[in-house]
C-alpha cells in the first residue's frame, strides 16, 4: 500500500491517479499509523509552508516522518519540508536535507511555472531519464543546492530540482504532471527495494 | 477548450458557437502530442450544471498528465474547493473577480498564488482597452492596464489574457496588447486570440514576453498540429519543450 499524505490542500488528486495507473493501490491518509505501516509515502505538495508544517505538526506526523525507513518522495512543497528552513512564513522543517529553502529573486518572472530540464546525476528515482527531458514546475520558493542534491534545474539560478538521502526523495517538479517522463519517476520510485 | 453542457465548442469573437468534439478524447489527443497545458472554461455555468463540470474535471484528472486550468462561473472559496479536489491544477477567474477582486486575495491565501489563474477578456475602444465581463457581454470600466496590475498585486498567479478584438479571426495574437500588458506585468502571461497558423506563434514569441500561447479552434479542426507547431518553434529558436 502506497500512502499518500493528505494534508487538505491542493491538487492531491492527480498524485493518486498517477500511482493508480501505474498499478499501485494507495490510501490518501494523514492517520500516524497508516503512514508508518505503508509500504512508501508520498508527500505531494501544493500550498503554504508554515501551514503544512502546522498540519504535520497537529498529526504528529513531524515526529514520524523523520523516523520512517521506508522510501520517501516528497513532491514540490513536499520536497520544501524535508529540508531545514524555509522562508515561506518563515518555517522550521523536518530537517532531513541539509539545505534552506528561498524565495527566487523577482528579477524574472515568479512563479516559475513551466516545462524545464535537468542537469542530473546519478540517482536511482532518475534512471531512464535523459538531460533533455522537462518536467513541469511551479513554485515561488527553490531548495538551495547541497551534497544531497541529485539533479539541478536552472531559472533565475541553479536549484535542487531533486534531492536525496538515505530513503528519502525529493521533487521540486511535478512528476504526476510531466507526461511520460514524469510517469518514469514516480515507476522508478515505486520500484525501490 | 470552452466547454458548454460537456462538450467541447468555439466561437468567434465570442458568439455563433459550433461543436467541435468530447473534451476528454481531445484533452487526450493533444496531451499525447505535446500540448504543455491545457485550459477548458465552462460557458455554460450554471448551479445546476456544475455537476456536469466537476465530473468533467474528475474525468480529466485519470486521463491526463499535464497540468490543466477550469474556469467558468467560480465565485466562491467552494468553487476552488471543490475544483481542485475533483483534480484541477489551477482555477481561472473572470467576471467574479472583477466583482469582488479580494477574491484573488482569499484564494491565493488559501490555496496558494500558483492556482491562481485571472482571466481578462478585453477589448479595444476608441483607443483604450476595456476589460469585459459575462463571457464578453459586458463592458465595464475597467482599463486592462490597470486591471492586469491589480489583480497582481492581489495575489494572481497568472494572467491569461484574450484579446475579443483578435478571437476567432486567425490573423495572429494581439502583439500591440500583449507586450503593454508584459511590460507592466511580472507574471506568467498567457496568450490569447487570434491564432491562425504557425508563424502566429513564433511572432508572439519573439515580439512580446507572454509566456504562453493559448489556441483552440486551429487545433479542434486540424488546422495545425501540435508536434508541426513545436517543431517550428524549436527550429526557429524558441526556448520550448
Amino acid at each position: 500500500m502506497i500512502a499518500i499524505i493528505d494534508y487538505g490542500a491542493g491538487n492531491i488528486k492527480s498524485v493518486q491517479n498517477a500511482v493508480e495507473k501505474l498499478g499501485f493501490e494507495t490510501i490518501l491518509t494523514s492517520d500516524f499509523d497508516e503512514i508508518r505501516n505503508a509500504e512508501k509515502v508520498i508527500f505531494p505538495g501544493v500550498g503554504e509552508a508554515s501551514t503544512a508544517m502546522k498540519f504535520l505538526k497537529e498529526k504528529k506526523l513531524e515526529q514520524l516522518i523523520p523516523t520512517l525507513k521506508q522510501p520517501f518522495l516528497g513532491i514540490c512543497l513536499g520536497q520544501q519540508l524535508l529540508c531545514q528552513f524555509s522562508e515561506e512564513g518563515e518555517t522550521e522543517c523536518l530537517g532531513i536535507f541539509d539545505v534552506n529553502v528561498k524565495k527566487f529573486p523577482t528579477t524574472q518572472i515568479v512563479p516559475h511555472m513551466g516545462w524545464n530540464n535537468l542537469e542530473k546525476t546519478d540517482s536511482k528515482i532518475l534512471k531512464n531519464v535523459l538531460n533533455e527531458d522537462n518536467f513541469y514546475f511551479v513554485h515561488s520558493y527553490y531548495c538551495e543546492i547541497g551534497k544531497e542534491t541529485s539533479s539541478v534545474c536552472d531559472y533565475i539560478l541553479p536549484f535542487s530540482a531533486t534531492l536525496e538521502k538515505n530513503n528519502f526523495y525529493g521533487t521540486q517538479f511535478h512528476p504526476e504532471k510531466s507526461g511520460d517522463v514524469g510517469s518514469k519517476i514516480l515507476e522508478n520510485f515505486l520500484n525501490l527495494n | 477548450m470552452d466547454i458548454k453542457d460537456g462538450r467541447t465548442v468555439k466561437g468567434i469573437n465570442f458568439v455563433g458557437l459550433r461543436d467541435a468534439g468530447n473534451p476528454v478524447e481531445l484533452a487526450k489527443k493533444y496531451s499525447e502530442q505535446g500540448a504543455d497545458e491545457l485550459v477548458f472554461l465552462d460557458i455554460s455555468a450554471t448551479d445546476e450544471k456544475r455537476k456536469t463540470l466537476i465530473h468533467l474535471v474528475e474525468e480529466l484528472s485519470i486521463e491526463i498528465n499535464i497540468p490543466f486550468t477550469v474556469g467558468g462561473g467560480i465565485s466562491t472559496l467552494n468553487d476552488v474547493d471543490l475544483l481542485l479536489k475533483a483534480g484541477a491544477d489551477k482555477v481561472s477567474l473572470n467576471s467574479s473577480v472583477v466583482k469582488n477582486p479580494n477574491l484573488i486575495k482569499e484564494i491565493s491565501q488559501r490555496f496558494g498564488n500558483q492556482c491562481v489563474v485571472v482571466a481578462v477578456d478585453s477589448k479595444q475602444i476608441e483607443d483604450q482597452d476595456f476589460v469585459f465581463v459575462n463571457g464578453g457581454k459586458i463592458k465595464t470600466e475597467l482599463h486592462t492596464l490597470d486591471w492586469v496590475k491589480r489583480a497582481e498585486e492581489l495575489g494572481a498567479g497568472e494572467i491569461l489574457l484574450t484579446s475579443m478584438d483578435f478571437d476567432g479571426t486567425k490573423q495572429g495574437f494581439d502583439v500591440r496588447l500583449l507586450k503593454q500588458v508584459s511590460e507592466i506585468c511580472n507574471l506568467p502571461l498567457i496568450a490569447s486570440g487570434g491564432a491562425g497558423k504557425i508563424e502566429d506563434f513564433t511572432e508572439v514569441f519573439t515580439q512580446t514576453n507572454a509566456t504562453g500561447a493559448l489556441a483552440a479552434s486551429i487545433f479542434h479542426f486540424g488546422e495545425i498540429e501540435i508536434p508541426d507547431l513545436k517543431l517550428n518553434l524549436k527550429n526557429n529558436r524558441i526556448a520550448i519543450r
